[in-house]
């Protein structure tokens, strides 16, 4: 046992509270210890285990294709539509998987919170993380794509890892807001739903965001899954939209969100124990 | 310094949200009415839609000191040892604790049944504090204080209650804190785990680390602390040797003697449609009393409301002895004619009295709880303590020789003398 315990004093906060990221550090192998349970625990009792990771991807690449690729034609830059769309669906389906399970991450653990102290962005955080085994699976069927396609991956491939962290940093900052909302108001379980599904038509993963005309593009760019999107085929094969002034507004939105909610998180935070 | 120092500390609730067990959620559509009637509700006092769950309690804590928390459900003993172990904030005072706070509200929490012993060890450490290398190193002696070693790779949901308790304590008590913050755990498990949990505390507290126990059971309450508070609504209303504490307990808090009362705030919102009134006990005149005489017999009768029709209720009483020994537990529907009488009980105004016959009890003092539950259902409600009153043997058998009889009962029995040429 240490020499001299640490003195910690309880009582009520007032105002803005600062974000003590040191208490998170500490944390640290809760955090491993989470995103490894929910990996464990995630595909048991499944028939198909972690092949829905990428069976999910998969078929809607292939209802994608038939739908916009044969029947819709729309254009891809020049790449086959199953390769395009799949460029897309890959960040996609990271950044709706953290969003969603991020989202809910504080009221499936309710029995936590309420017994026990620890940094509550651990949680999100936490959920947010474990997306990305899901994301590593599903890219080796992009390479498996790339290969079949005869496709050699562009100079800027290296880029990558960064809209990796951008699609990352998105999921976070608004499932910060969503989760510390969903324990009081459980109407975000119902609208999470309804919103991916309108954040997807949003973001041009079955098409491409040059069909978007030049007057709504800016407004288009601060979506910044527009901008990871891009960004991954961009990276990958080259093609359309490269870093320029919608990267930069995808950056600058996401760490508004990203800053936003961190404090509202934990200005709600104190509460958390009372309402959930 | 003391190992924890509380100043003048309150917590308040919104009505609704006070007991954790009812769990109440807004949802927008609540907020937008609220806001329409926003104009009325000027109108109400605030303090009607806040309750306070503690209320200025100060107190300081020595180090090394094994201090018991006693008080009725909803006298805000959760709430206090949330603020300790800083799962929730107070509204008004301060905490000051000196070393790491490690608590037993809540064995097993974050444990996942999918996984196996193994793995629910690690994660479970991790949740309390824990770190890695402290829990590898514990490993071992964890597995086997809770006697699991062959199921130890086993997923826990295929464990029996008993394992699966035994792995949670296990886990939770090698934890080492300087401080540590005991709940209730000991009101289940097997007695021979009861014994080995109550043993484990003992260590911690001649390891000269600081705990702070609560416990409806009194007898556990005497064996483990030397010093107790009472809270009641709130607020400390006793701090003294615990035998005193536990005397002032008891005897206190019931506003008539022979009956016991249930104000509106005292009853979870988890109950209902239960709502309990009134518990008395009367004796062979039917007056309500604290006294009922052995040779009378008794009455114990519980008054309730149904606000709703509830299938398969049984109400109950336990009674104890004022160690916290059980003597009996009994359902209004035991009887099977009752039972099938009672299969669904409308919504109305209610009474279930149980007659003690007479010759049951030994003298002494003895604590009625109640129950109203639906068997494998759900429980409604439930208070240990509700009430106490005590016995009187005056010419029950043997009181011709004055000396105490062991034991909770004192039957009359049938003895025939024989004498055998």
């Amino acid at each position: 046992m240490s020499s001299e315990p640490i003195t910690v004093y309880i009582r009520p906060s007032r105002g803005l509270s600062a974000l003590n990221l040191r208490d998170l550090w500490i944390y640290r192998e809760l955090i491993y210890f989470l995103v490894w349970r929910d990996l464990k625990v995630r595909y048991k009792q499944t028939l198909l285990g972690a092949s829905w990771a990428i069976l999910q991807p998969l078929i809607t690449m292939l209802v994608f294709d038939f739908i916009f690729g044969r029947v819709g034609k729309v254009p891809t830059e020049g790449l086959p539509y199953p390769l395009f769309s799949f460029a897309g669906l890959l960040p996609w389906g990271l950044f709706s998987t953290a969003l969603n399970q991020g989202s809910r991450s504080l009221v499936s653990n309710q029995n936590m919170i309420t017994k026990i102290y620890f940094p509550r962005l651990v949680l999100p955080l936490a959920a947010i993380l474990a997306g990305l085994v899901d994301f590593a699976i599903a890219f080796l069927i992009l390479i498996g794509l790339m290969i079949y396609y005869g496709v050699t991956p562009a100079a800027a491939f290296w880029t990558l890892p960064f809209f990796i962290l951008l699609a990352l940093i998105t999921a976070l900052g608004v499932a910060l807001w969503l989760s510390a909302l969903n324990v009081r108001y459980r109407d975000v379980n119902h609208a999470l739903p309804f919103l991916t599904q309108l954040w997807l038509f949003l973001t041009p993963i079955a098409y491409s965001s040059s069909l978007i005309s030049e007057r709504w593009r800016l407004i288009y760019a601060l979506n910044p899954m527009a901008g990871v999107v891009n960004g991954f085929r961009w990276a990958l094969f080259g093609v359309g939209e490269g870093p320029g002034i919608g990267l930069w507004m995808a950056v600058f939105v996401a760490l508004g969100l990203l800053i936003s909610g961190l404090f509202y998180f934990r200005a709600m935070e104190r509460t958390f124990a009372d309402l959930i | 310094m003391p190992a924890i120092r509380v100043e003048n500390l309150s917590k308040r609730y919104r009505i609704g949200t006070a007991q954790t067990r009812f769990r109440y959620h807004d949802t927008l559509r609540d907020r937008l009415v609220e806001w329409v009637k926003a104009p009325l509700r000027g109108l109400r006092g605030p303090g009607e839609e806040y309750v306070w769950a503690l209320r200025e309690v100060s107190f300081d804590v020595p180090e090394g000191q094994v201090l018991g928390i006693i008080g009725r459900n909803g006298a805000g003993k959760s709430t206090l040892l949330k603020i300790l172990s800083r799962v929730t904030e107070p509204t008004e005072g301060t905490v000051t604790v000196r070393g790491r706070v490690g608590s037993l509200l809540e064995v097993g929490t974050g444990f996942h049944p999918e996984l196996t012993g193994r793995e629910n060890i690690f994660l479970n450490g991790a949740i309390l504090g824990m770190k890695r290398a402290e829990i590898e190193r514990k490993f071992d002696e964890i597995v086997a204080f809770a006697e699991v070693e062959k199921f130890i790779d086993t997923p826990v949901k295929r464990y029996s209650s008993g394992m699966y308790l035994r792995l949670a304590f296990a886990v939770a008590a090698h934890l080492e804190p300087e401080i540590l913050v005991v709940d209730e755990v000991l009101a289940v498990g097997d007695a021979e785990f009861q014994k080995k949990c109550l043993g484990k505390m003992s260590d911690v507290a001649q390891q000269g680390r600081t705990v702070l126990f609560v416990s409806h059971n009194m007898s556990a309450i005497l064996r483990l602390t030397q010093e107790a508070i009472v809270l009641e609504k709130g607020r400390l209303v006793k701090r003294a040797p615990t035998a005193e504490a536990v005397d002032y307990y008891l005897s206190s808090g019931h506003s008539e003697l022979g009956e016991r009362r249930w104000e509106a705030e005292e009853i979870p919102a988890a109950a209902a449609p239960f709502v309990p009134l009134a518990l008395r006990v009367r004796n062979g005149r039917g007056q309500v009393v604290d006294t009922v005489r052995s040779v009378e017999g008794a009455t114990v009768e519980f008054e309730y409301r149904l606000e709703a029709p509830v299938q398969g209720l049984r109400v109950g009483i336990y009674l104890m002895t004022i160690r916290g020994e059980f003597v009996f537990t009994s359902f209004d529907t035991d009887d099977p004619g009752l039972f099938e009488r009672y299969g669904t009980r409308p919504a109305g105004h209610y009474l279930s009295r149980a007659i003690l016959p007479p010759d049951l009890l030994n003298e002494g003092r003895y604590v009625i709880g109640v129950n109203a539950s639906s068997f494998g259902v759900r429980r409604y409600f439930m208070d240990e303590n509700a009430l106490s009153f005590n016995v009187d043997i005056s010419g029950a058998p043997g009181t011709q020789w004055p000396e105490v009889r062991l034991g909770p009962i004192r039957p009359r029995l049938e003895w025939r003398i024989e004498r055998l040429e």
